[in-house]
């Protein structure tokens, strides 16, 4: 973390820093012992990639027990069938096809038992982060029949992202909420949003209280201006702090992020985020099966599952290959500005540097990354 | 080996015991029994749909359980009021009510860690808090805090009683220089756990509401009114259905406890409310909500102003000695006492804290039917555990549960 000595929010110095948690972990111990360093990766990696490139090549295909077995038939049918195959032969059954099925059931029980019993991401070391990439990869794969691409990316070094919001630009048109949606598979069926556009009042400021943000209307509706609002990725986020098993952590590049499989949800975060930033899986979401994004972070727009937070990531499977995350490609009106903090030439420093800037909830001391400004 | 062995029929004699009594006393357990069946069907129910078939939202995302975790962390607290006095300043007149005050903090205690398990949305991943294999996020997050607290005193509050019964049972007599320390530490852990309960709330400068140097000594206020006020009413029952004696000097003595602390607890609330409506802020909204609505919703309202002239009743009660050293009248201004701070404690302090919501959105919470079930499941599970708490220490204390004498 680069801004330890130089940060700006107010804080007392007693001498005792907070602790560096990268590469080190909450017990004090750099090797194993305290189970967040479990090496729980038994398959070597080129058996997995053998497994991988065995079942990629059939990906379309019905192995053999899907052929027999997953095909509509009546009563009768089907244990005709079962009978007949069990007397011509157990062995042969066995032997051709449900050798590979008690291959894929091993392998994902396998997967399933390593994914229950992992550490967690903050604290693993590349090669665990990238072991646990791969599972959730053929996990996926076993499961659906479809590959998708999971990123362990880290963050880059001198990046800071940041955000700049113009609100005489925005209209209401709420494309980056939708973009954001479809981007970071949010759940549809409990319509969770990441963005929240206020629609306010001309003449009364920023008066969040008389502000609607759940508008069904055409848009921009005379005589009001329009206030996006999501994550802050605050540069001393409170949500983070009460987090009691560390599921939630600052990245390098300023980005707060979740572990979604270490959180245990009880949505701490969630009463300590003063802007609104956190969402939770009340249930298991759900994706319908065409419009998953199938390029995905760890720490971004995988899968979730229900019982745990989830919140804005900058996105971070774009950010971290180079591109803007999705609202502010969505945006029509070029409301949202993205960038490095920490390039001089970037449109964020110009508009840091050039426009009259101001932040939300400032007194709290949260010190977040996104700025506000108008024409 | 012989304590293997006398543990071994300690085991067994109290589950001859608690297996048998009275037909009322087969009631009772079947009843809670029952309860107990239907709050695990309910939980059945939020494991696997998820925390979708409670109340909570994205808006209000604590309700019934965490008040109820909220205020039976005091209840747990207010064990202290009565071990202070019989073992530290050895007041010999709340001997006979200690165990009983123990066997309430044990019983209230695993309902609190019931309550938070009810309301965490991955209960498998639970190990994750465990320190050791887990990892603690301590000592930044006051939930670890917490956790440390709370399993620390249940721990205090199983083996103190334990020592003591353990001892009895055997005829003899327990070694005060074992228990004491014990007892003074549990002393400051009682605090401990409340103030640290309270400082999780506190902590958050999100919430104006909670986010007051107020909160943590209200805490203590009120659970030292709300406990011993429970206790109260335990005592009573007690005295009623079994020969266990509990003398009248006793129960007045804790009824002295109660009107002291329900005091305290309305000048804090007064405080409370003079700095939250002499000069309105943007952060009074919430009290405002609670007490008198915001932009026609007003669901809390009827519970704030039926905890309120409650509080306020029970406390006037409490304070004229003529009127609480009548037996009849206490044990109605402690029932009244403890409904008005279950409330204010409970939803009162923590569905507000959500609304208005961090922009002022003003989003209602009302609890599911599953979510009251799963809750009065909890709180049967804690009566069922005090019940065979609280039998097998009578038999004991009343010197009917004997090693080797049956």
């Amino acid at each position: 973390m680069s801004d330890h000595n130089n940060k700006k929010w107010f804080s007392l110095n007693l001498g005792n820093g907070k602790k560096e948690a990268k590469g080190s972990c909450g017990c004090g111990k750099t090797s194993g012992g305290c189970g967040s360093h479990t090496n729980n990766h038994q398959m070597s990696d080129a058996q997995f990639d053998a497994a991988v490139d065995a079942s990629i090549g059939q990906e379309k295909h019905k192995d053999g027990f899907d052929q027999v077995f997953d095909v509509k038939m009546d009563r009768r049918t089907a244990f005709r069938q079962l009978t007949a195959s069990l007397l011509i032969g157990a062995g042969a059954v066995s032997s051709s096809c449900s050798v590979v099925v008690d291959d894929e059931a091993k392998e994902k029980a396998q997967i399933d038992w390593e994914e229950q019993f992992k550490g967690n991401y903050k604290l693993m070391t590349d090669n665990e982060k990238k072991s646990t990439v791969d599972r959730l990869m053929r996990s996926y794969e076993l499961r659906k029949g479809k590959s998708i691409n999971m990123s362990a990316a880290n963050a880059e070094e001198d990046v800071l992202f940041g955000y700049a919001f113009n609100i005489s630009k925005c209209q209401g048109y709420m494309d980056c909420v939708s973009a954001c949606v479809e981007e970071n598979n949010q759940d549809r069926n409990s319509q969770m949003q990441y963005i929240r556009i206020h629609e306010m009042k001309d003449g009364q400021g920023f008066n969040f209280n008389e502000a609607d943000d759940n508008y069904y209307h055409e848009v921009p509706a005379e005589g009001h201006f329009y206030m996006g609002t999501q994550c802050f990725h605050c540069d001393n986020p409170p949500c983070v702090d009460v987090c009691p098993v560390q599921a939630t952590w600052r990245e390098d590049d300023g980005l707060v992020v979740i572990d979604y499989d270490w959180c245990v949800g009880c949505r701490y975060c969630m009463a300590a985020c003063p802007y609104d930033g956190r969402r939770f899986n009340w249930s298991t979401p759900e994706v319908p099966e065409n419009e998953i994004n199938k390029n995905q972070h760890y720490l971004g727009n995988r899968m979730r599952k229900k019982g745990v937070m989830e919140k804005c990531t900058f996105c971070v499977q774009r950010s971290r290959a180079g591109k803007n995350p999705a609202c502010v490609d969505a945006c029509p009106t070029g409301a949202r500005i993205f960038g490095n903090l920490l390039d001089p030439n970037s449109t964020i420093r110009w508009v840091l540097e050039n426009k009259k800037v101001f932040r939300l909830k400032e007194d709290l001391g949260t010190e977040p990354k996104f700025w506000y400004f108008m024409d | 080996m012989r304590r293997l062995k006398v543990f071994t029929s300690l085991v067994k004699d109290s589950l001859d015991t608690t297996t048998q009594g009275s037909k009322r006393y087969h009631i009772w357990m079947a009843f809670l029994t029952f309860i107990m069946l239907v709050g695990m069907y309910c939980y059945s129910v939020q494991l696997e749909f998820g925390l979708s078939v409670t109340g909570m939202t994205d808006r209000v995302s604590w309700g019934l359980y965490i008040s109820n975790f909220t205020f039976l962390v005091g209840v747990a607290a207010a064990a202290v009021m009565l071990v202070m006095p019989t073992y530290v300043l050895k007041d010999i007149d709340f001997k006979q009510a200690v165990l009983i005050g123990e066997g309430l903090a044990v019983a209230a205690l695993i309902m609190c860690l019931a309550f938070v398990v009810a309301d965490m949305g991955g209960p498998s991943v639970l190990w994750h808090m465990i320190p050791g294999i887990g990892v603690f996020n301590f000592p930044n997050s006051m939930l670890a805090w917490d956790v440390i607290v709370l399993n620390g005193y249940l721990f205090l509050n199983i083996s103190i009683p334990f020592y003591i019964l353990f001892k009895r049972y055997q005829g003899k007599t327990p070694d005060p220089k074992i228990y004491v320390p014990g007892a003074i530490l549990s002393v400051f852990w009682a605090v401990a756990i409340h103030l640290v309960t309270a400082f999780l709330y506190q902590g958050l400068q999100a919430r104006p509401f909670w986010n007051n140097a107020l909160l943590g000594p209200r805490f203590l206020a009120s659970a030292f009114a709300a406990g011993p006020a429970l206790i109260i009413l335990v005592l009573a029952i007690i005295r009623t259905f079994t020969e266990f004696k509990i003398e009248d000097k006793t129960i007045k003595k804790i009824g002295m406890i109660v009107a002291v602390a329900a005091q305290i607890n309305l000048i804090m609330l007064v405080s409370e409310l003079f700095k939250e409506f002499y000069a309105p802020t943007h952060h009074s909204e919430s009290a405002y909500y609670l007490f008198f609505g915001l932009h026609g919703k007003n669901a809390l309202l009827p519970w704030i102003w039926t905890a309120i002239p409650l509080n306020v009743l029970a406390t006037i009660i409490l304070t004229f000695g003529k009127l609480r050293n009548n037996f009849k009248v206490l044990y109605f201004a402690c029932f009244i006492l403890f409904i008005a701070i279950w409330i204010e404690k409970g939803f009162g302090l923590i569905v507000p804290g959500f609304i208005p919501g961090p922009y002022g959105k003003i989003a209602e919470y009302t609890p599911t039917g599953i979510e009251i079930g799963v809750t009065m499941g909890i709180w049967a599970l804690g009566a069922f555990i005090f019940t065979i708490l609280a039998k097998t220490a009578i038999k004991i204390e009343t010197g009917k549960l004997r090693f080797k004498k049956k």
